[in-house]
């Protein structure tokens, strides 16, 4: 039954695929349904009692079949070109350069690609 | 398809709605296939660009709060109503891409006549059946979908089609119909299906917003919660055995020779609605009224008796007739299914400004004509109002000492006149010299307007000529 048994291709990946642990409800669809086997089960718990999926870190072909399968609508993000979002910034909340991206709802919102949250992509000036 | 997959525009951010301090997650459980549709309508919405023109309607079931998420236009219906206030929405709003979404509970059980009815119009909407043959939210009873030979908590032998019927196939019914344009069954259960449903979502989306044609998309999808399956295996059951009951595939589809319905509003000026309705505008007297005319003026009227005691008309008179005074007026009654005897009452509201709302909750006016309606309403009159009561049929007075109390033996008097069916006439003229917010000249001579039975209009006009005498002696 299962064709792509085999491990991931060695080649770097296409794709990017961000999974929002909060949002995650565990229903593990996305792994089944993910051809590159690149995401799993993690066991550390959401603050929902869930355990939430994951992204093995490379791998994606950035194919969006884990997005269509995913009930919730905002826990999976994936990046088909992961190579052509090149806009960063600094993420306070992950405490280094991330890219980022635009917020769908709000194209003028950049969200970090580590952890989804919005960063100003305007320079902060430190308090002297 | 976009570069970037994430969540769609058309969700909150934040699921302010949602009660309780989780406000990002949805309430479907994990696994869920209204999460997967929802996500299919929000991603086509957002690519057509009607988001802010679209109007959801959720219906009773599962996804009951699906105005927890959509940003768009949201009205929660009754039970199996969605098509029929789909319909409303429609032809009030044209322009509005319609959205009802149903559950099979909803749309196949109780909701059935609307559906067929919905669709044998071929309203401009789009209807999305999720289909999973259970009830989900009520904890998993027998559906019309359900299998045969299916166990459920209503069904724990299994479906029996001898009992219980065989499943139906609302697709297969709806595409005997000759409006629908487009009717397909689509199913969540694997990748592929899950791309065909979208395409399906997507094609009668555009179908409606292009055409305004009436489609149907029956979605097969797991409930992994009460067919007791994990999520994955849930899809599977749906793929292989639900499928085999309800087969997939375009049921109809004639959207290429489907020429599109223009839907517009009909504009109807005043002088044709008079001529519709067979009517002569009201002629107000505007010198004779204008002594009347107040700078504010708001009564609130509850009046309450007997069914036929004449409670009804006494209150269409007064509406009535404020009309013709150039006031703001509503009337509502409410009353039993008896003509006579039993309990009636009617709300009156006449103001010089605009009225919100035909309901009187705390009367300035309350006109009692009868025992059980002063002590029902007597408390509800506002401090400072007006208790009005017929004191030849009631033997209390009220009790209430910080309202203006006006004993009027309103049946006796019309019983004086020969008729005492009129004592509602004897109020009218009481509450109008009372009030004085009406020219008594005006509403004798219109009263035949009102009246339906033209042999009364004497005895009425007598009527009110004395409750307006009562009130001038009272006064002087």
């Amino acid at each position: 039954m299962n064709k792509t048994q085999s491990a991931p291709k060695k080649t770097a990946s296409r794709g990017h695929v961000i999974i929002n642990a909060e949002e995650c409800k565990g229903c593990e669809l996305c792994i089944a349904a993910c051809p590159a086997k690149v995401l799993f089960l993690t066991d550390r718990f959401n603050t929902h009692g869930y355990h939430p999926s994951a992204y093995l870190g490379e791998g994606c072909t950035g194919c969006g079949i884990c997005f269509y399968n995913c009930p919730e609508p905002g826990a999976i993000t994936v990046f088909r070109h992961w190579d052509q979002v090149t806009e960063t910034a600094y993420c306070p909340h992950c405490g280094k350069e991330q890219k980022i991206f635009p917020k769908e709802s709000d194209p003028s919102v950049k969200l970090c690609s580590g952890c989804l949250n919005p960063v100003t992509t305007e320079k902060t000036v430190p308090i002297k | 398809m976009n570069n970037i997959l994430q969540k769609s525009g058309v969700f909150y951010d934040v699921f302010e709605r949602k009660p309780g301090t989780d406000k990002i997650t949805t309430t479907y459980c994990p696994g869920c296939g209204h999460g997967n549709l929802h996500k299919l309508i929000a991603e086509a919405l957002v690519d057509f660009g009607v988001t802010d023109r679209t109007i959801m309607i959720s219906p009773v079931g599962c996804s009951v709060f699906a105005y927890y998420y959509f940003h768009t236009g949201n009205v929660q219906v009754a039970h199996g109503r969605a098509p029929a206030a789909a319909t409303g929405l429609k032809r009030a709003h044209p322009e509005a891409v319609v959205i009802s979404y149903q559950g099979d509970g909803d749309l196949a059980a109780i909701g059935t006549a609307e559906i067929i009815h919905a669709a044998n119009r071929g309203e401009g909407i789009t209807v999305f059946f999720v289909n999973n043959a259970i009830y989900g939210m009520t904890g998993g009873q027998m559906a019309p979908t359900t299998l045969i030979g299916q166990k459920t908590m209503t069904t724990p032998h299994g479906r029996n089609s001898i009992n219980e019927g065989f499943p139906i196939g609302m697709s297969e019914i709806i595409a005997t119909l000759n409006a629908p344009v487009y009717v397909e069954r689509v199913m969540l259960g694997d990748t592929k299906s899950i791309m065909q449903a979208r395409q399906a979502v997507r094609k009668a989306l555009k179908l409606q917003i292009e055409k305004n044609a009436f489609s149907f998309i029956e979605v097969l999808s797991a409930c992994p919660s009460n067919l007791k399956m994990s999520a994955f295996r849930s899809r599977q059951w749906i793929s292989e055995v639900l499928q085999k009951q309800f087969p997939l595939g375009v049921k109809k589809d004639v959207s290429e020779t489907f020429p599109g319905k223009d839907l517009k509003r009909p504009t109807i000026d005043r002088s044709q609605f008079y001529k519709i309705l067979n009517i002569e505008p009201i002629a107000v007297d505007v010198e004779k009224i204008a002594p009347y005319k107040k700078s504010t003026f708001s009564a609130e009227i509850k009046v309450a008796g007997f069914g036929g005691q004449g409670i009804l008309s006494l209150g269409n008179v007064l509406a009535e007739m404020g009309m013709r005074h150039n006031y703001e007026v509503s009337w509502l009654p409410s009353y039993g299914p008896e003509m006579r005897g039993g309990t009636a009452n009617c709300s009156v509201k006449i103001a010089n400004r605009k009225i919100g709302s035909p309901l009187v909750a705390s009367p300035t006016v309350l006109i009692a004509m009868n025992r059980p309606s002063l002590d029902k309403f007597e408390n509800d009159v506002i401090s400072d109002g007006i208790i009005i009561y017929d004191d030849s049929i009631i033997d209390r007075a009220p009790l209430r000492q910080d309202v203006r109390v006006l004993p009027i033996p309103a049946t006796k008097m019309a019983d004086e006149l020969g008729n005492s069916k009129a004592a509602n006439m004897i109020i009218v003229g009481a509450l109008i010299e009372y009030l004085g917010f009406m020219s008594i000249e005006v509403v004798l001579n219109s009263l035949g307007d009102v009246l339906k039975r033209k042999n009364l209009v004497d005895l009425n006009q007598k009527a009110i000529n004395k409750g307006v005498d009562f009130i001038r002696k009272l006064k002087s």
